[in-house]
């Protein structure tokens, strides 16, 4: 198995469990951190293809990391706003109750 | 395929599954850190020390922080954080869906010709990465820079209590 191969791998496993976390939990924080854990296995995948193959520049695997690590974090910003407001709403977070898109 | 891959891979997954099975809500935010912490290992190990920098002052740092508040905002009592366990019939269905994903990926990844010739390590120093975001990629920093000053704006508006006229109102 190559080091790419290995990469992939755990990419796609890494990726799995924050798709396990998001279905499976029920509690909005859990979820928004499985989402992350989501993103994160991306950002392994760019930088496993920037060291391990070829035909790219030389910074683009770098750059794209960058640049999804900036939208992560504005994303996770938001999607935290948005679990104070639900928790203000409904005085909990669990996501079977949040039926309503009114407040 | 190194020790310290293996290393790494057992700390990012290991963690993260653990994180997916506690029920105790500061415990799963404690463990994706360290599995934040791992990623950024991994970076260090494919030798892109800026973006591991990057990782660990973005989500190690900043990210746990607001996630640890958001955890501490919205709880009244020490009983509230233990979240209920995940239902059965969702929890199966979310591992089936894990499973399944993943075994794609995996056949996808073990079924793809890759090219075989070595490569060698790409040489980028953080001089490098500044005169790229600067030249090439200047009008996505400016995008980026708004991006995240709407989000900010955002979140303190979706995240700010009501006005009292409107409350007097209700």
């Amino acid at each position: 198995m190559s080091p790419l191969q290995g990469c992939l791998l755990l990419s796609a496993a890494l990726f799995s469990v924050g798709l396990v976390i998001a279905l499976a939990r029920s509690n909005a924080i859990l979820v928004l951190l499985g989402i992350e854990l989501m993103l994160n296995a991306a950002n392994l995948n760019f930088i496993a293809f920037w060291r391990f193959h070829s035909g790219a520049a030389p910074a683009t695997g770098v750059i794209f990391v960058l640049f999804a690590i900036a939208v992560a974090a504005a994303e996770a910003a938001v999607g935290l706003a948005l679990v104070i407001a639900l928790y203000r709403h409904q005085k909990n977070l669990r996501l079977q109750e949040a039926t309503r898109l009114r407040g | 395929m190194t020790f310290t891959f293996l290393i790494l891979a057992v700390i990012i997954l290991g963690s993260a599954l653990a994180a997916a099975l506690r029920p105790n809500l500061i415990h799963c935010a404690l463990l994706l850190v360290v599995s934040w912490l791992g990623v950024a290992g991994f970076y260090l190990w494919a030798g892109a020390e800026f973006v591991a920098f990057a990782q660990v002052l973005v989500y190690v740092g900043a990210l746990s922080m607001v996630v640890l508040f958001a955890v501490l905002l919205t709880r009244q009592s020490r009983a509230e954080l233990r979240v209920d366990a995940p239902e059965t019939r969702r929890a199966v269905w979310a591992v089936i869906a894990g499973v399944a994903v993943s075994g794609v990926i995996g056949a996808a990844v073990f079924a793809t010709k890759w090219d075989p010739a070595p490569v060698t390590a790409p040489e980028v120093t953080v001089r490098g990465i500044g005169l790229e975001l600067m030249g090439a990629h200047a009008a996505a920093l400016l995008l980026l820079g708004v991006l995240l000053t709407a989000a900010l704006l955002g979140a303190v508006v979706l995240a700010a209590p009501d006005r009292p006229e409107k409350e007097e109102k209700s």
